[in-house]
């Protein structure tokens, strides 16, 4: 018997993606409440994750025609313990076991079921929550130096490596050469044929009539050109190096988009570990949001009590300093950083700032006119975030006129506690109503 | 069957040991069980078995099992659905999956242990696969040679439409086509099997030709006006059941490639309605044959007690049936009926009892296995129940059956599995398998040719069963869809109408007999 065990394994897996895809788009409104709904009671405890989303089942259901309770209805069950014929027992509530259910009586499936549950991946659920948000002032900057380039095909070329040979369009070629060059050639061949035939046709005429062939001489004369010629045309080559054709590939360079992001944190003795972790999820969530509009970003921390320093991720997150502050430290430094190593001709930059709101008295003025003088002119948008239960202090008034001079890129906002972020993020980057 | 015999004195001559399985095993494997299946004389299609993993079973299960299929979201949350239930642990997958194709072919997952494969080769490959190629529904209704083609004949068609007339519309005529799949079937006459080539061009022909001959609704030459009232034949003269193909060849607004597609669900309904129809019998059968030649295995000592151990534990869990009082009934497992019956049989013909010759005079004490491929050959599950459910059968399964009548207070248990209710109880489980009265019968009764063009069904109630409101009401607004004029759904109980539904373009009303109009103004749309 044939028998044919084949491994499919390394085949492709994810042959049900598009249809997934298209579940997810007709349930679009569906998924979007609940992914809102899952992050607010989830307060973002961690993003690198999906999630599983419910929707009614009954908004997912596929119709047919079937039947309904009611009506004499008579089944057979698996299973008998103590029932003898003809008793009467009662009619036990919604189904399942004694009466209602059963194999294809789908009346009480399709009604009372639990949700339609499914899991998102990060990269969708992220899509749904970053659903509806833009980044403010979004201009792609072209970088001096492109470093990218997109092959695109571009027609054929005369030269190019043996394995880009279009072999149709080389053979058309030939072809069309073949023609050209032996048109003449056959033309004179066809004439000579024909002239050759109408003198055979005459001289068999005259042997049959006894005459003298008087066209002999002509018929060799024709014999030998036709010769002639014909080699001429075998003569002309098949395929020339002339005839081939390559396909051409074109380079486009391609205008890069890249951003850099700032990350401005108060780590005085009064920001606690939880403030921080407060903070850090906010620079998580907007690192995400940055790295779904721009192939290229890099991150910078800086980090500030009296004195600012640029430091790595986890010195920026988890080390503890004391001391007092002043946030326009950080403010300097971000600006020089600025001129060293990402001209705002070629970068866009974002700059996030988080803080508990505390700062020496006189050094908030300083802090506003920094932003309103060097830094906010090169940033595409600015985001300030008061990670305080309190009331404000001084900083966040110095910024209320910041706000006033940079509507477009500068914005802030207080977090509370925990369940804040997402609702402030997103008041943040909201859509806005194009003017 | 005797089956745990020690062969202590014979040496050992195990295919193989160890739980992991090689490609070199399965195919030993495959040798021994192919010998001993054609010594049961099981006759099948060529078989081509490919191993998968574990995200590819998901595929392949929500895209109902074929290896191709066109796109659309109801796969997606089948998907969906499966991926959730596997990976949260709720739900093994199947270790199988075999599609009734020639040649036949057949999932295994590589997760499985060798014992496991072992038990799937002789079940799909085997036992599924005989059935196929020998089970007259099968025979006749599908042809396993041209399946695979036309699926990709589909697929290739839907995608193109899709790309001439956007995903949405063809999204929303295949909604509508899918809520109507279980009334596209050709209950009679037998479709042609033709290539995947033949498929295109006839298809083209069709789609030129089919236009011309929608216009018998359109027809407005005038005619006499005696010749008019002399007579007004009904349109359609019978009442039509296969309602996707009368909305294929009569719906009067349908572009071509609507109606081919129309035609594309209608025919892949039409390939699984012998599964539908045999699926007792099919796993029955199935069963019945890894059971029986994993068993003549260890007999001629090919496997040993742990191979046995662990298969007769996947057996067991296979034809679990719990009870109908337990949290886990969902119905009555076929896999259990089925072999059952099967393993029954094969009792009756070797070692009848008085009762036995008493129910089964003709097949008491015969030949099991000429019995039992009659079995296999000439029944669905319906007849197949009607005809061999033995009474010891009925006793082991505990089964009774239970009126539910909504007239009366209470449910009355009608019988048992005693001496009076064998007979009742085995001609009721028939009836529950029979397909024509598990669904509503619904037919298509008329269409009013000379005045609003609006559709007329009926359906045809039996012991003043309802439908099930709810989902008739999507159903009729998706046969209005494809229809595009008013449509008319009665309920009829003995020649009186019921209740009604009435949908016109833009609203749609349950009349019930009371005259109570309930006007609606669709709570619930189909399409979000």
């Amino acid at each position: 018997m044939a028998f044919l065990i084949i491994d499919r394994r390394l085949n492709g897996k994810h042959k049900s993606a598009v249809n997934r895809q298209r579940f997810l788009r007709r349930y679009r409104k569906h998924i979007r409440e609940a992914v809102a709904d899952s992050i607010k009671q989830r307060s973002i405890t961690d993003m690198e994750r999906g999630d599983s989303i419910s929707i009614p089942r009954r908004d997912v259901s596929e119709p047919t025609f079937h039947h309904g309770k009611g009506g004499r209805q008579t089944r057979i069950f698996p299973g008998n313990k103590e029932f003898k014929t003809g008793d009467h027992i009662q009619r036990p509530d919604g189904g399942g076991g004694g009466g209602g259910g059963g194999p294809g009586d789908p009346s009480d499936s399709a009604e009372g079921m639990d949700d339609f549950v499914f899991e998102l991946t990060q990269e969708e659920f992220l899509e749904f929550m970053f659903e509806g948000l833009e980044l403010p002032n979004l201009v792609k900057k072209q970088l001096v130096h492109t470093t990218s380039y997109s092959r695109v095909k571009g027609g054929y070329t005369k030269d190019g490596i043996p394995a880009r040979l279009n072999v149709v369009q080389s053979l058309r070629s030939a072809h069309a050469r073949r023609i050209a060059l032996g048109g003449k050639t056959r033309k004179k061949i066809k004439a000579l044929e024909a002239e050759l035939k109408e003198l055979e046709k005459q001289a068999l005429n005259d042997r049959d009539n006894g005459l003298k062939e008087t066209s002999e001489q002509r018929i060799a004369e024709i014999k030998t050109e036709l010769a002639r010629l014909k080699k001429r045309l075998a003569g002309i080559p098949f395929l020339d190096d002339f005839d081939l054709k390559y396909n051409n590939v074109v380079e486009i360079p391609k205008p890069s988009t890249s951003a850099v992001m700032f990350c401005l944190m108060d780590v005085s003795g009064s920001m606690t570990q939880d403030i921080k972790d407060m903070a850090k999820r906010f620079f998580i969530l907007l690192y995400m949001f940055l790295k779904r509009n721009y192939q290229k970003i890099e991150v910078v921390f800086i980090r500030h009590h009296t004195n600012a320093s640029e430091v790595d991720e986890e010195t920026f997150f988890y080390s503890r300093e004391t001391g007092g502050t002043l946030v326009s430290s950080a403010l300097k430094l971000m600006d020089e950083i600025i001129r060293e190593r990402y001209p705002e001709d070629s970068w866009n930059i974002y700059a996030a700032q988080a803080s508990d709101g505390d700062n020496w008295a006189d050094d908030s003025p300083a802090c506003r006119d920094l932003l309103i003088n060097k830094v906010l002119p090169k940033v595409q948008y600015y985001t300030y975030v008061e990670i305080t239960p309190r009331d404000h202090q001084a900083l966040w008034y110095a910024y209320e006129d910041v706000i006033k001079r940079f509507p477009d890129s500068f914005a802030m906002q207080q977090i509370e506690s925990l369940e804040d972020i997402y609702p402030v993020f997103h008041r943040l980057f909201e859509k806005k109503a194009t003017p | 069957m005797s089956q745990t015999k020690t062969n202590a004195s014979k040496k050992n001559n195990y295919i193989a040991e160890g739980s992991e399985w090689t490609f070199d095993n399965l195919k030993r494997y495959e040798e021994e069980i192919s010998r001993i299946a054609e010594g049961y004389r099981l006759d099948t299609y060529p078989n081509q078995i490919e191993v998968i993993s574990a995200e590819q079973m998901m595929d392949a299960y929500s895209s109902t099992g074929m290896p191709v299929g066109y796109h659309h979201w109801s796969f997606g949350k089948q998907f969906l659905n499966t991926e959730q239930g596997y990976k949260r642990g709720k739900m093994g997958l199947a270790y199988e999956l075999v599609i009734n194709s020639n040649p036949c072919i057949a999932y295994l997952m590589e997760e499985n242990t060798l014992t496991t494969q072992a038990l799937v080769i002789a079940h799909a490959c085997f036992g599924h696969n005989s059935f196929f190629k020998g089970n007259y529904l099968f025979k006749t209704w599908t042809d396993a040679s041209a399946i695979v083609d036309y699926l990709l004949f589909a697929k290739r068609y839907i995608a193109q439409c899709e790309e001439r007339h956007g995903v949405e519309e063809v999204e929303a005529l295949l909604d509508s086509c899918h809520a109507l799949m279980n009334y596209g079937v050709d209950r009679y006459h037998r479709p042609t099997p033709i290539s995947f080539e033949k498929e295109q061009q006839r298809q083209q022909e069709r789609e030129a030709y089919l236009q011309t001959q929608v216009n018998d609704l359109w027809r407005t030459i005038p005619k006499k006006k005696a010749e008019i009232e002399e007579k007004k034949p009904r349109f359609p003269s019978e009442p039509q059941e296969n309602i996707l193909y009368f909305i294929e060849k009569n719906a009067p607004l349908l572009e071509p490639w609507q109606r081919e597609v129309v035609r594309i669900v209608r025919k892949i309904a039409q390939y699984f309605y012998p599964q539908k129809q045999t699926k007792v019998m099919n796993e029955g059968w199935a069963t019945f044959w890894h059971y029986t030649i994993l068993n003549t295995l260890y007999d001629e000592g090919l496997v040993n007690e742990g191979f046995m151990l662990e298969f007769l534990q996947s057996h067991t869990g296979v034809i679990y049936q719990p009870d109908f009082d337990s949290p886990y009934f969902s119905g009555i497992n076929p896999y259990t009926l089925g072999f059952a019956i099967f393993s029954d049989l094969r009792r009756i013909c070797e070692q009848p009892t008085e009762e036995d010759r008493q129910f089964f005079p003709d097949i008491a004490g015969s030949n099991w296995l000429d019995t039992l491929h009659e079995a296999m050959r000439d029944f669905k599950d319906e007849s197949f129940i009607l005809q061999f459910l033995s009474p010891k059968v009925i006793r082991d399964l505990k089964l009774f059956a239970v009126l539910d009548d909504d007239k009366n207070r209470d449910i009355e248990i009608t019988a048992i599995h005693d001496e009076q209710g064998y007979r009742y109880v085995r001609e009721l489980l028939a009836d529950q398998y029979n397909l024509s009265k598990q669904e509503p019968n619904i037919q298509i009764y008329s269409v009013d040719l000379s005045g609003d063009r609006s559709i007329t069904l009926h359906h045809t109630q039996h012991n003043r069963i309802p439908l099930h409101a709810n989902d008739a009401r999507e159903v009729v607004k998706h046969l209005h869809h494809l229809w595009q004029f008013d449509v008319h759904l009665h309920s009829i109980q003995d020649d009186e109408i019921t209740s009604s539904i009435v949908c016109s373009d833009n609203d749609l009303k349950i009349i019930t007999p009371e005259h109570e109009n309930k006007d609606e103004e669709d709570p619930t749309s189909t399409a979000p």
